[in-house]
């Protein structure tokens, strides 16, 4: 088992030799603000009670998971748990974040939050967070993103938040992170910025990752109580990752448990046209840290490609860098056509229509179970349902007009990047 | 060895006056077109040249310098071409200092770059989203080389990273001049003079002001406190709304001269 005590780190926020804080210095005080007021706010009683209540009685955890005999039937046999993160208010794991860091800029004193979003997911969570408490909100969108999700911005707009389409560069999810980074640095003063995944600079990958943490200690407890046993696997999808870090984490210390991330491996690898960080690209900075990045000879980023806007990303987060590199988990990819097989798979035999980005973790699970065979015991983190999916999947197997096709045969047509799915 | 950026400072003291530092993104219009107008503003009076390098997620830019760094990536822009830009400076008689975001120094190697840079006759290198403390390779290849580093300070920076990041700076200490992102102001308010004075309090490095400055005037308002004025998007502004380059260059060399004036007029 590789060695994981973390090295002597000379600065916070290193995940080994990945993380760190690239930003501009006019962003490091409100940085360190945040640090400080998030690591007193997890000792802090109230606060732990009130983010514990809106869990409860806002969120619906503790989330279930559902065993998925009929679907692991297509899995070598293999038992399939699934922790349900689609269950939760706003439809995926997001909320769980979103909750905890609205709760912590009322804490801070600010009164308004800014997010950015690939179509939609985590900007509905943080508009429906800030109707919750109170807090101006502005949420940041690729052009390209608004104009074909058209419903999430009125979802968005009729929860209060003011959306802003960016029309920079590819006009997509980093471009938005750009400009939400834009506004962070001029309002700093009253603005909190609610990242939305575990990358960023510090303490974003860090913080994020612990308000999500409560998936897998929830998972870990009802997986004993069902089983008897640790899982042999947890799998989970990884955009930039929050979901599968939340998952993972409470799992890292059982040496015994495989720890698989399934990324996005789009168009299919060889071609370029894909979100597989690990399986080609190397370490450079975007969006504030140190990970593995999609980038040409000169350093600039590319642009990645994957039938799900959720895993859509050319970087992913430093802790899953550290936790590849040093061998504790693994990551593979499943292609656009892999996923919508396991989405179509998990509707017809369970009955659960998940959102594109978990479909690729149980495309992935397909895989892991037919390796391992019907001895194993694999727990799949549905990160999100499939309703906001329903535009991509109708047009990818033909059901518009009620003539659906078989999947494998539903190549075509689908116009380039259009109906992407939600971050 | 060729005038630094160290020298030219003190010159412009002596003469009770700010340095007048002016930046353009290597590749807009093109290669050529912005390597002659780097070496139009030497001629017009810029004391030193920022040579920017066009990076594909530029979040401390505002709208006119993101316009143009993604046009000059459009058109092929490599970072190379930097180098060369940086020639030509150096050749009309100013220092050039190379203003790049990490990723782009990163991925060519610190010191490799650091070498490169110098060996095109470079002075230094501008990283505004690089603070000293993520910067030991940086910081490393610079004292090898002896290449000016500048890191930013902002209005926002309490005392002690004032303290911290002024200690690890070299040639000047760029203070930004209000909390956003560049473009040009209306006004440059009191937040500038401020952090100006106070990191003069903590360091003897002259201090040089960036965000904001478009015309001689508002050079001239900040000359009056700062060793030196920083002017980005009202010069590249200059290339974008002409309608060829000629005219480009012909309106970039009168902002320059009327900046140069106000540099020059401040005290």
């Amino acid at each position: 088992m590789t060695d994981l005590t973390p090295e002597p780190l000379a600065r916070p926020g290193r995940f080994g030799h990945f993380g760190g804080r690239f930003v501009p210095e006019a962003l490091i005080p409100a940085l360190e603000e945040l640090d400080e007021a998030r690591r007193k706010a997890m000792v802090d009683p109230a606060f732990l009670g009130e983010l514990e209540m809106l869990h409860r009685t806002y969120t619906g955890r503790p989330s279930i998971i559902t065993e998925v005999p009929r679907f692991a039937e297509h899995a070598g046999g293999a038992r399939i748990v699934l922790k349900r993160e689609d269950l939760n208010h706003t439809g995926s794991h997001k909320i769980n974040n979103v909750l905890a860091q609205a709760l912590l800029t009322k804490r801070m004193g600010k009164t308004r939050v800014i997010a950015e979003t690939g179509a939609g997911q985590h900007g509905v969570a943080t508009a429906t967070a800030a109707a919750l408490m109170g807090l101006d909100c502005v949420i940041y969108m690729g052009k390209v993103d608004t104009e074909r999700q058209a419903l999430n911005v009125a979802r968005m707009r009729m929860l209060g938040a003011e959306v802003k389409a960016v029309p920079t560069g590819s006009a997509t999810l980093k471009d938005a992170i750009n400009d939400a980074l834009r506004d962070w640095v001029t309002n700093v003063g009253d603005t909190h910025y609610i990242l939305g995944t575990v990358t960023g600079p510090h303490p974003f990958p860090e913080m994020v990752r612990d308000f999500h943490r409560i998936i897998g200690v929830e998972a870990r407890g009802q997986v004993l109580d069902l089983a008897g046993r640790l899982p042999d696997a947890v799998i989970a999808c990884v955009g930039g990752g929050s979901n599968a870090m939340g998952i993972f984490h409470r799992f890292i210390d059982d040496a015994g448990v495989r720890l698989i991330g399934v990324e996005a491996g789009g168009e299919g690898v060889e071609g370029g046209r894909h979100a597989a960080r690990f399986a080609a690209s190397s370490p450079g900075v975007l969006h504030g840290t140190f990970s593995y990045l999609m980038q040409d000879d000169d350093g600039q980023t590319l642009e990645s490609h994957s039938i799900s806007a959720g895993l859509d990303y050319p970087s992913v987060g430093p802790e899953h860098a550290f936790l590849r590199d040093s061998g504790r988990a693994e990551y593979r990819y499943a292609t656009d056509e892999q996923a919508m097989k396991a989405f179509e798979l998990l509707c017809r035999t369970e009955g659960i229509i998940p959102a594109i980005e978990s479909a690729h973790a149980l495309a992935g699970a397909m895989e892991v179970g037919r390796e391992l065979g019907p001895e194993a015991l694999l727990l799949v983190n549905l990160s999100g349902r499939g309703d906001k999916d329903m535009h991509t999947a109708a047009e990818y197997f033909g059901l518009i007009d009620g003539d659906a096709v078989p999947s494998g045969t539903a190549d075509e047509p689908r116009a380039e990047g259009d109906g992407r799915t939600q971050l | 060895m060729s005038i630094g950026v160290s020298e030219v400072l003190q010159r412009c003291r002596e003469e009770n006056r700010a340095a007048l530092v002016c930046y353009l993104p290597v590749g807009y219009p093109t290669v050529e077109g912005s390597v002659a107008a780097m070496v139009a503003m030497v001629e017009a009076g810029a004391d030193i040249v920022e040579v920017g390098i066009p990076y594909s997620d530029p979040l401390m830019d505002g709208p006119v310098i993101a316009y143009a760094a993604d046009q000059a990536l459009k058109h092929g822009v490599r970072v190379d071409d930097a180098f060369r830009a940086t020639r030509a400076v150096r050749d009309a008689g100013a220092p050039p200092l190379v203003m790049s975001y990490w990723n782009l120094i990163l991925r060519h190697g610190a010191k490799q770059f650091a070498t490169d840079l110098a060996e095109a006759g470079g002075a230094g290198i501008i990283t505004p989203d690089l603070i000293p403390d993520e910067a030991d390779d940086w910081i490393a290849a610079s004292d090898e080389t002896g290449l000016d580093r500048i890191f930013l300070v902002a209005p926002s920076s309490t005392e002690e990273r004032i303290a911290a990041v002024t200690s690890q700076c070299r040639g000047f200490v760029y203070a930004v001049s209000h909390m956003g992102v560049t473009g040009a102001r209306t006004s440059m308010g009191d937040a500038a003079s401020v952090i100006v004075s106070r990191t003069k309090a903590v360091t003897d490095l002259p201090v040089c002001v960036g965000l904001g400055v478009s015309d001689g005037t508002q050079a001239a308002e900040v000359a009056a406190y700062a060793d030196g004025v920083i002017v980005g998007s009202a010069l590249v502004r200059c290339l974008t709304e002409a309608p060829d380059l000629e005219s480009g260059l012909t309106a970039l060399r009168a902002l320059v001269a009327d900046l140069a004036e106000g540099v020059r007029s401040g005290r």
